[in-house]
């Protein structure tokens, strides 16, 4: 068992062993070997672009289903707001919110109140000038783990805040004590998620030890039933308690509008997440105090889990905020301080260095810097590695050999066969 | 030297936008070495301000980078029109840039005490009409 959980998983069944996953991975964590691809769990941040990418849909993510909401006696479905940008003709979330009843939920809590919680928070601590700027978003758990592999200088940028998802856990959970009198554990917390990257953040979360969420189930997986349950309600309950602010979470610069000042930078998609990071890291960006990142092109909406274009779902978005409050949701006395993480964020030095022993780390490079000046660098992919360089890599790591180069095998077998020839 | 890893690159004079590519590729490999992050980041922000300073001023050039277990050593080598005066182009908010390069954000002024910042020792040889070397060294604290 590997120590890493991961939402994203390989079907080995439909795998053909192309290259489409090995080109698109962000963090190079894929390799094909045997015909299969083979995910490397160390590496892998669950953004989920291997799920998007797979023409054979070979790509999975392991997500909760509906069935396991009866193992709890009292359950509380907290949708992301992206969710509500799923379907045709919406004109209340409240529609969403009883539908979700209507599956077997006993209450729901919106994610969107939370982020009103985490967006009063923030410019909170902007406002005490407490935090080193630029203060980077914490709320796409697949950008805190890149971080967190990719990026030692920023792990300290990272708002030390818990993401909505998180926080409106612990208050539903809250609540849902208070108001039945059971015990914690026969609670259910349901999170509707559009992504693999926050399935793996409640299983193994990067802030703290446990999280108060039991499960993440696909917006994709409930959506069938839900669509049924929401065609067929008799009433329509007033459940919604969100802003307009909250729900503009669910498309990229959402979270940034939220902070209310003009110094702030969102960039989505997970590639253009990357260029931003490389340029803080070098200190290019200069006299931005906030930044919003979201893994997923349009933001949440964009969401591997959705069914929608994530395009026509920020459209619905904006329709849905138009006639509601900005924010409806506060801050208690010390609430803050109970959504601050309860771990830090530590550079995982381990996942990209060749050696923990510098000198054998520049005796691997250097070799390794040789064996690539040999490769092709065509970077086709058909060695099982992403690039000539990653190969060179796994080469001097003893998990590849020259050969597998099939540049390098056609040169070889040339080889033999001209010595072979001359011997006859 | 044996032990240590020698990098040479190009540095094009003719695209602006490439300026950065070698300080990256160095970046990426101080990374995979395990490196000291805050020599890392030393390296990547000396490294590129000098890059774009071959570009704006000299037509590009060359780098070599002499990576060793506790230092990094750069030498940033043009035939650019060389810098007359040295104190004044180490003088904060000095700067020769030409306009074009200034409204994209450059020529600040702050390039070579950047640099000097950011680097442990700093040397310039420099000869009006042949060129200019940079040598830097920046050290694991």
């Amino acid at each position: 068992m590997s120590k890493y959980f991961h939402s994203v998983q390989l079907d080995a069944d439909r795998c053909c062993g192309c290259t489409n996953c090995l080109k698109r991975c962000p963090t190079e964590a894929i390799r094909v070997h045997d015909g299969k691809a083979k995910i490397l769990s160390e590496r892998c941040i669950d953004c989920g672009e291997c799920i998007r990418i797979c023409p054979h849909h070979a790509k999975k993510a392991n997500s909760a289903t509906l069935e396991e909401i009866k193992g709890f006696d009292y359950t509380v479905a907290i949708p992301a707001p992206a969710l509500f940008g799923q379907f045709n003709h919406l004109d209340s979330i409240d529609i969403v919110l009883t539908g979700l009843k209507k599956l077997g939920f006993d209450d729901v809590f919106e994610v969107s109140r939370a982020a009103e919680l985490v967006s009063e928070a923030t410019r909170k601590m902007i406002k005490e000038d407490k935090l080193k700027k630029p203060i980077i978003s914490s709320a796409c758990p697949a950008v805190v783990r890149l971080i967190k592999i990719r990026f030692p200088e920023l792990c300290e940028n990272v708002m030390p805040l818990m993401a909505p998802i998180e926080v409106a856990a612990r208050i539903a959970r809250r609540e849902a004590i208070a108001k039945t009198g059971l015990k914690s554990e026969q609670i259910g917390v349901f999170f509707i998620t559009p992504c693999p990257a926050k399935v793996t953040e409640i299983h193994s979360p990067n802030y703290t030890e446990k999280s108060a969420c039991d499960g993440a189930i696909a917006v994709s997986k409930i959506y069938p039933e839900l669509t049924q349950a929401m065609d067929h309600l008799t009433e329509i309950e007033p459940l919604g308690h969100s802003g307009l602010m909250g729900i503009g979470w669910a498309t990229s610069g959402g979270e940034a509008a939220a902070m209310l000042g003009n110094k702030y930078l969102a960039a989505d998609g997970i590639e253009n997440v990357i260029r931003v990071l490389e340029e803080l890291e070098d200190e290019h960006i200069r006299g931005v105090d906030f930044i919003e990142l979201n893994a997923c092109s349009g933001g949440c909406v964009g969401g591997v889990l959705n069914v929608e274009n994530p395009y026509v779902a920020q459209a619905r978005i904006q329709n849905l905020r138009k006639f509601l409050p900005v924010s409806l949701n506060h801050l208690d006395d010390d609430q803050l301080e109970r959504m601050l993480w309860e771990n830090e964020l530590d550079y995982d030095a381990d996942i990209f260095r060749l050696d923990s022993d510098i000198s054998k780390a520049m005796e691997m490079m250097s070799q390794m810097e040789d064996i690539f000046a040999g490769l092709p660098h065509l970077d086709c992919g058909s060695c099982g590695a992403p690039t000539c360089r990653a190969l060179a890599e796994d080469i001097v790591r003893g998990k590849a050999k020259e050969t597998d180069c099939i540049f390098k095998l056609r040169a070889k077998i040339q080889n033999v066969y001209d010595q072979l020839k001359n011997t006859i | 030297m044996s032990n240590a890893i020698h990098l040479h690159y190009e540095v094009s004079g003719e695209d602006f936008t490439r300026a950065g590519e070698a300080s990256g590729a160095v970046k990426k490999r101080l990374k995979s070495l395990g490196y000291d992050p805050d020599a890392i980041r030393r390296v990547a922000i000396a490294m590129y301000e000098a890059e774009i300073n071959m570009v704006i001023h000299a037509d590009g050039g060359f780098c070599d980078v002499d990576i060793y277990p506790d230092r990094v050593e750069i030498l940033l080598s043009d035939h650019g029109p060389g810098i007359p005066d040295v104190d004044k182009a180490m003088q904060e908010g000095f700067s020769t840039a030409p306009d074009n390069v200034r409204s994209l954000g450059f020529g600040a002024g702050m390039g070579l005490p950047n640099i000097k910042k950011y680097s442990d020792e700093m040397r310039i040889e420099t000869t009006i009409g042949v060129g200019t070397n940079l040598y830097l060294t920046v050290k694991v604290k």
